[in-house]
């Protein structure tokens, strides 16, 4: 398609009942999907003469601990033919498993891994889900909100037992995340520490 | 007798020369020809995506640098244009320009690391020592603008951090008039070598559809025969007033690439020409001082460049609801960032693609039935820098 409002039109033209919403902002096309028509879509836009979305760009996942469809997922594509991106998105919650996207673009293999690896969201038919960018024996899933900045293990070489150990992080300060609220107050782990301290 | 065929497992790396950086592979091997091969990264992790999400918008430039740090201002750049963009900045012209000239400079410094590296991967020890007496001269370009050889700091929201000190530009063009001559005599090095071609020619040949289906860009795509660039199809800051080709490649190897990056380099020193003549005088960043910090001349005198320019180094500033995928040519391809920010002070995500990533999962894909000398020369030719790859 020419333009993205065209495109737009087409999509929602085509996939009626699959669109749950769309919006055209900076320039780029946002879809918002369910998870059960993951395959589907992906399928037309990749196939469909008139998308030809053939490069799949990323794929990452949010983190919003608060709500009870924890994940979103979002899927980059970009066709090389119209000029034109688009931003796919769903909503999942914590355990589910989610269709891999290997089938129609290889590329989804290593971006699958790193969303696996960072947020711990599972993916079906996925022939070789392992930890991509974290150490060997590495616990717990990092991007997670609720995964502290500074982590949870150190590594450091033993002079004892001549090799590299691993040990539970110790700070000589914690960590301070200053929130600038107000510069007059202080931030919110000093109001919690001085209430700790009366 | 029957000959029984066993394959063998080699481990290669992490610390090995030719893999520029910390990359293990596992290979499966039988005899010399390569079977099987299974990258093992991450080594190079340091938790960039969460580090930013911790971080104002200003403390979150440096770690671009970080990134693939032989180009660091063109990721800088990406960062920059995702602000821009959702805060509707108009960037002063001149800034726009000393961008442009700065990425391609960026784009010279990353090729000659590939280009005279990969040399020296299949065998040739001169261009490096030639090529990198190239890059010390333009690194010193880079800490005359920023006051670091590497981690400039340079691009920020809104423009850049300041203006081209007393003779820079005159340099810059000395360079340029200087430098085609140096691309020349790589070339008489490489380009007919009967070596270089032993080594390069028809090993790990991408096809169109290939290149397209493991999400390749920049030179791995073009050398393809794709053409494809975004400085070209999406332009960004003053790219559309600017002549330049895009090279693309033939039969999509190693050597096809190699030759795409040689071209480039030509074309980037046509690009900064024509930036240095077509330059304006005026602001190097927008007037608008929530955003960046007003000049040190004026704190002296006016209360509110003070206050200003305490709350931007304390609180930063805030970056309204929304969600973006920005995009820039990078030397090694598609840079991006897709920045999710909450109205507050910090974004709430920030996803970095590097085009490295791809590049590196489809080594598989590329060095399958080579042998193994020619795995080197592949990696050399993917042009990885882990930095950006391990994030």
């Amino acid at each position: 398609m020419k333009n993205l409002i065209d495109l737009e039109k087409k999509i929602n033209s085509e996939l009626t009942t699959k669109i749950n919403d769309s919006k055209i902002s900076h320039n780029q096309l946002y879809l918002k999907i369910d998870q059960e028509d993951l395959l589907d879509v992906v399928t037309f836009l990749k196939t469909n003469s008139d998308t030809k979305f053939r490069q799949l760009i990323d794929i990452t996942a949010v983190d919003y601990p608060e709500n009870p469809q924890r994940f979103k997922m979002i899927y980059l594509f970009l066709s090389h033919k119209f000029n034109q991106r688009i931003i796919l998105s769903y909503l999942i919650s914590e355990n589910k498993i989610i269709p891999s996207l290997i089938k129609i673009f290889p590329a989804a293999n290593w971006m699958e891994r790193e969303v696996f690896d960072m947020y711990g969201i599972k993916f079906k038919d996925h022939p070789d889900l392992r930890r991509i960018l974290t150490d060997y024996q590495f616990e717990g899933f990092p991007l997670r909100k609720d995964f502290p900045l500074t982590g949870h293990n150190e590594v450091r070489y033993s002079e004892e037992e001549k090799k590299v150990i691993y040990e539970p992080v110790k700070l000589e300060q914690n960590y301070r995340n200053f929130d600038y609220e107000s510069p007059w107050e202080g931030t919110k782990y000093i109001k919690e520490q001085i209430k700790k301290d009366e | 007798m029957t000959k029984k065929s066993k394959t063998l497992n080699l481990n290669f790396g992490p610390q090995h020369p030719a893999a520029h950086g910390v990359l293990r592979l596992i290979l499966e091997l039988d005899g010399e020809v390569v079977e099987k091969v299974d990258p093992h990264i991450g080594l190079l992790h340091r938790g960039t995506e969460k580090l930013i999400e911790n971080k104002t918008y200003m403390q979150a430039v440096p770690y671009f640098d970080r990134l693939d740090y032989v180009a660091p201002m063109n990721q800088e750049h990406a960062f920059a244009l995702a602000i821009e963009k959702i805060l509707n900045i108009e960037v002063p012209i001149r800034a726009q320009f000393i961008r442009v000239i700065f990425c391609e400079i960026g784009r010279i410094l990353s090729h000659i690391l590939n280009i005279t590296t990969q040399a020296l991967d299949v065998g040739a020890l001169t261009p490096s020592l030639w090529g990198f007496e190239e890059r010390e001269t333009l690194m010193t370009f880079y800490e005359r603008v920023s006051g670091s050889r590497l981690h400039a700091n340079y691009f920020r929201a809104g423009g850049v951090h300041q203006d081209l000190p007393g003779s820079l530009d005159k340099d810059i063009g000395d360079f340029c008039n200087r430098f085609p001559k140096v691309i020349d005599d790589l070339e008489t090095l490489l380009t007919d070598n009967r070596i270089f071609k032993q080594r390069n020619v028809d090993i790990g040949i991408v096809s169109k559809q290939d290149a397209l289906d493991y999400s390749f860009s920049g030179v791995m795509l073009r050398g393809s025969g794709v053409p494809w660039d975004l400085r070209k199809s999406q332009p960004y800051e003053c790219y559309n007033q600017i002549e330049f080709k895009i090279p693309v490649g033939k039969n999509g190897d190693c050597y096809d690439r190699y030759i795409c990056r040689i071209e480039e380099m030509r074309e980037s020193v046509k690009i900064i020409n024509q930036c240095l003549i077509a330059m304006p005088k005026g602001p190097v960043k927008t007037p608008d001082g929530k955003i960046t910090p007003p000049p040190k001349r004026e704190m002296k005198e006016s209360m509110e460049a003070l206050i200003h320019h305490f709350k931007l180094f304390t609180e930063g500033y805030r970056v309204n609801e929304d969600e973006i995928y920005t995009a820039v040519e990078a030397p090694k391809g598609e840079f991006g960032v897709y920045l999710i920010s909450d109205g507050s002070n910090k974004p709430y995500k920030c996803k970095i693609r590097a085009p490295g990533f791809s590049h590196l999962q489809a080594m598989d894909y590329l060095i399958k039935g080579h042998m193994l000398a020619d795995v080197p020369a592949v990696l050399g030719s993917l042009d990885i820098v882990f930095g950006e790859i391990d994030r």
